[in-house]
């Protein structure tokens, strides 16, 4: 019953139609920013490494170099400000976590292609 | 002052429009029976006594019981009355049930309860003493709370220590308000009120709610 009614309260602040991606996806986030008074959608391609959490709380990480700088950056998932989440390429993975990938440098971050069905449509 | 009983469901967070999350707590409050007017003829004060959640028969005494069925409700287990300055301010009878709907036009709320039972604590975690170094040569008192001050020239104490002194004892388990919750949103179909911030007590634990005396609304 507790939790029954903590859902329900949660379920106002969930997104209706969650992006679908995977681990290993590459993905364009859009996300909402306010510049002053004005507000544009910025978007931030790279890796999905992982993603934590359930329900209001769930996260995911996206990881991209920059230069020779490795970026991370956490999105929270439901948040209205994620406008959308659009996956580019897939990547053959084995594992729900890539934190491998930090330590790798050069061509090696990027993950082997895997043909999918939820990235062709784009 | 209008008043309803509740219960600490738990904590969660919401979102508001332009996408900030706020820590939330989810209290079920209400529905609130009004079991008796207090007035101050017959009772010397002004009051209204409400009860709220249902408990077996079986855990009911029999007097209890009784006075329960003076207003026409079931027993309540968590009862508790809201003072007024005088008999006029009362605009409930008894058996009318009170609900979140009490607070549509309120901001913010102060809300007390009991707050979770922390054992017998020492004084850094009681008091936020400091505590000794973990290192350069202390020994056995990283924790401790250090002189108590003099007894003997105490004047007036009696070569006691003074009252009050802050040492190790129970700590929690005591009544607090938390004051100026802001009301967040209410949900009138479940009795729920989600209110902004932490609330004392442990989830499941029984709250009593006003309108904030000290905040404007």
């Amino acid at each position: 019953m507790k939790t029954q009614l903590l859902d329900s309260v949660e379920s106002k602040s969930l997104k209706e139609k969650v992006p679908y991606f995977e681990i290993g996806d590459t993905v364009e986030v859009h996300c909402r920013i306010k510049e002053g008074e004005k507000t544009r959608i910025q978007i931030f391609t790279g890796t999905v490494i992982g993603r934590k959490s359930r329900g209001i709380n769930e996260t995911f990480t996206v990881r991209r170099v920059v230069g020779s700088e490795g970026v991370e950056r956490i999105f929270p998932l439901h948040s209205p400000n994620v406008v959308d989440v659009v996956p580019v390429r897939s990547g053959k993975t084995r594992r729900a976590k890539l934190y491998f990938l930090r330590d790798r440098v050069g061509k090696a971050v990027k993950l082997p292609h895997r043909h999918s069905t939820h990235t062709v449509i784009k | 002052m209008l008043m309803l009983l509740g219960k600490k469901i738990g904590m969660t967070q919401v979102y508001d429009a332009q996408g900030k999350i706020s820590p939330v707590t989810v209290i079920q409050a209400g529905p609130c029976v009004v079991t008796q007017i207090k007035t101050s003829e017959k009772d010397g004060y002004s009051a209204v006594q409400m009860g709220f959640d249902a408990v077996k028969k079986s855990r009911v005494k029999k007097p209890a019981e009784g006075h329960f069925s003076k207003s026409g409700s079931a027993s309540k287990r968590f009862v508790r009355e809201a003072r007024f300055d005088n008999d006029g301010q009362i605009e409930c009878a008894v058996g009318d049930e009170l609900n979140v709907a009490a607070f549509v036009d309120t901001k913010y709320l102060d809300i007390s309860g009991t707050s979770k039972g922390k054992g017998f604590a020492g004084g850094m975690k009681r008091h936020g003493f400091g505590g000794f170094p973990a290192s350069h040569g202390c020994k056995r008192k990283h924790r401790a709370p250090g002189a108590i001050s003099s007894h003997a020239s105490d004047a007036g104490h009696g070569g006691n220590l003074k009252k009050g002194k802050r040492m190790a004892g129970h700590m929690g388990a005591v009544r607090i308000t938390s004051k100026h919750n802001e009301l967040i949103s209410i949900d009138e179909t479940q009795n729920l009120l989600i209110v902004k911030g932490s609330v004392p007590g442990a989830p499941g634990g029984y709250v009593e709610i006003r309108r904030s005396k000290t905040k404007q609304q």
